[in-house]
């Protein structure tokens, strides 16, 4: 199902206008852009990234303009978008991954701007990679969901087939079997950051299909609600989904960009900033989790406290050898971890005990 | 395959098929009469905000649902002043009111992305929803489920069975002829148009208060175009609706439940299906056309009628 994305051609006309009111500002403050893919009201992906926003602003107050651009698709549109940041902007975030590409390709038409693009692998001198360890708290999930589950069957709710999401579903797994031998994961795929309407339909059929614990890596808080109605567990993703699943939500994953966007929207300001490449995770606060639910056993909350703190100390890795890829073939020795590059910022292969096929 | 997840799946694909239903019917007899509307998918998203908007401050269903229904008509009456009576380019005026309808839904629906509603549920009539395999896939759906049903009967009956709905053919197939043996293009027309914008509205609607139970921005993702193209695939024969939302509605679901079975179609593929299907209709339809053997399309879409005397 296709987008149809007028609206962001919108968006952007009111908001240069908004800007041209507001700009009055003394003092050269650095003017800072961001392009979401979704609109800021998902309470997922964009939500956090816009309280990242607010987080800074607060921080940096006169200093910084802010601009945001939601709904932006990751098509031609987010090129042209990305373009008309760069014209008026110091610094310039994209906050998806399909917006590499098309962000690199300004970046080289506007060497004076700086570029920030969130997880992406491509540096270049103005532009700089950040991502979040979201594999980090796949891993805290994916051990109280291989002991929540009943039926041995985790559902999982994808997007897109891109590295970070194969992470998620790699990591969440690993933990869960490592709890939980028996576990077995089924990842349905609905090639969309943003469609309440079908990120529903895919957690009635895997709840359908014997499912009742259910893993998302889309933007909505749709699966959540329908956990709740069908009295199944779920995780809240990138933000706390308390309110659309009291009893369902167990913990939830929170991407918590606030501090690294006032950091280099201060590098800026200050002059120091330079290309970078970004990989933070529980250690350094990138990485959160909402509130235990008290409908967990106790054993299986001090557990997950555990590796929370394990992985705050990096005590521990997600991915520990050995591990092999799904085909058999080896891919960690014993006690071996992977680098960042290439390895986990690429990852294109299931690991060995997944069952469902690898998308293409 | 067990019984419980062969029902469950026939739920699934009536939950995904319904809002088309509801977007299509209005959209045909919209069509039927003449007029091409494109502002379906900005009539839906302001239904399903209305919808949601009532229901979580009243809990009253009803009043959602009838809320969602003047807010469609509301706001396809835009459309309708400014196409017949200002004679502006249809095409041109339906987008701007999907445009419309988007950012004004996101703009004036800002406070409600935190909110969660009570749901519409499914209905249980004693006995009769307890017939084993019958009971739940004919008794036990949603109110409306039913109610959309319903609509395709009520246009298909409106259309061929009253005079009205004679009229309003003719207009669409003809509206100087219409008009010179006296009848009133542009009432009937407004009046279809206002129908249309109720029924997307209410298939809006059904999007926030029966399949999920949150308010988001775009949350209608495209529906209003699959139902512009289902009203193709139609062939504006209202019973073909269903068949077509069936077929549009459940290629999702059923693409959903393949990948869970690790049945590996292609996700592409299967949603390029329908679109197929549409494009190969038009064809066979422009084909019968040249052939004089088709009466379905109305000769009139689109284009603007002028009172000259």
């Amino acid at each position: 199902m296709s987008k149809v994305r007028f609206s962001s051609i919108l968006k952007l006309t009111v908001l240069s206008t908004v800007l041209a009111f507001t700009s009055n500002v003394s003092a050269d403050p650095v003017k800072a852009a961001f392009v979401y893919i979704g609109p800021t009201g998902d309470h997922g992906w964009t939500y956090a990234h816009d309280e990242g926003v607010k987080y800074a602003k607060e921080k940096l107050g006169d200093d910084v303009i802010m601009t945001t651009i939601e709904n932006v698709a990751e098509n031609s549109d987010s090129e042209r978008v990305i373009t008309s940041l760069a014209r008026k902007n110091d610094i310039v975030f994209t906050t998806s991954f399909g917006y590499m590409n098309p962000t690199v390709k300004v970046a080289k038409r506007y060497p004076d701007v700086k570029f920030e693009h969130a997880t992406g692998y491509m540096l270049e001198d103005n532009v700089s990679v950040y991502s979040a360890r979201f594999y980090e708290g796949r891993h805290v999930i994916g051990k109280i969901a291989g002991r929540m589950t009943e039926s041995n069957v985790v559902g999982y709710i994808a997007s897109f087939p891109i590295p970070e999401v194969i992470r998620g579903i790699n990591s969440a797994f690993l933990a869960a079997k490592s709890v939980n031998p028996d576990v077995q994961i089924k990842v349905v795929w609905v090639y969309s950051w943003y469609d309440p309407g079908k990120e529903a339909d895919a957690a009635n059929a895997l709840i359908a299909q014997g499912a009742d614990v259910l893993m998302q890596h889309t933007d909505s808080t749709a699966a959540m609600t329908v956990a709740e109605e069908n009295g199944v567990y779920a995780f809240g993703q990138a933000s706390n989904m308390r309110e659309w699943g009291p009893n369902a939500q167990l913990t939830g994953i929170i991407n918590d960009w606030g501090p690294y966007y006032a950091d280099r929207i201060a590098a800026v300001r200050d002059g120091t900033w330079s290309s970078s490449d970004t990989f933070a995770g529980v250690q350094q606060g990138m990485v959160k989790f909402a509130p235990m639910n008290n409908n967990m056993p106790t054993e299986v909350k001090n557990e997950a406290m555990q590796a929370i703190i394990d992985l705050s100390m990096g005590k521990i890795h997600p991915f520990t050898g050995p591990i092999n890829k799904q085909d058999g073939s080896p891919w960690l020795a014993e006690g071996e971890t992977p680098p960042n590059f290439p390895d986990l910022l690429t990852m294109d292969f299931y690991v060995e005990g997944i069952d469902s096929q690898y998308p293409n | 395959m067990n019984e419980s997840l062969f029902i469950n799946i026939i739920i699934g694909i009536s939950i995904a098929s319904t809002p088309l239903i509801f977007a299509a019917i209005g959209e045909l007899l919209v069509e039927r009469s003449g007029v091409l509307n494109l502002g379906v998918e900005g009539m839906m998203i302001v239904g399903a905000l209305l919808g949601f908007v009532v229901q979580f401050h009243t809990g009253n269903p009803f009043l959602a649902v009838f809320a969602a229904l003047l807010g469609g008509m509301a706001i396809s009456s835009i459309f309708a002043f400014l196409t017949q009576f200002l004679l502006t380019n249809q095409v041109a005026t339906g987008l701007a009111l999907t445009l419309f309808g988007l950012g004004f839904s996101a703009f004036a629906g800002r406070g409600y992305t935190e909110e969660t509603i009570v749901l519409i549920k499914a209905i249980h009539i004693p006995v009769l929803s307890d017939i084993p395999f019958i009971g739940p896939l004919v008794f036990s759906m949603n109110p409306l489920v039913y109610l959309a049903f319903f609509m395709v009967y009520l246009v298909w009956w409106f259309l061929f069975k009253t005079k009205q709905g004679l009229i309003l053919r003719s207009i669409g197939d003809n509206h100087d002829a219409a008009h010179a043996i006296g009848h009133n293009v542009v009432r009937y027309r407004f009046m279809a148009i206002l129908f249309g914008g109720a029924m997307a509205g209410v298939g809006g609607a059904f999007l926030s208060l029966v399949q999920v139970p949150i308010w988001g921005e775009d949350m209608t993702a495209g529906r209003g175009w699959i139902a512009l193209g289902l009203v193709v695939f139609a062939s504006w024969l209202p019973f073909r609706i269903i068949l077509g939302a069936i077929l549009f509605g459940g290629i999702t679901v059923l693409q959903l439940h393949a990948q869970g079975f690790d049945i590996r179609i292609s996700a592409q593929y299967l949603s390029m299906l329908p679109y197929l299907a549409t494009i190969l209709i038009l064809v066979s339809l422009r084909i019968r056309l040249k052939n004089k053997t088709n009466r379905t399309v109305p000769n009139c879409l689109g284009r603007i009628f002028h009172s000259t005397s």
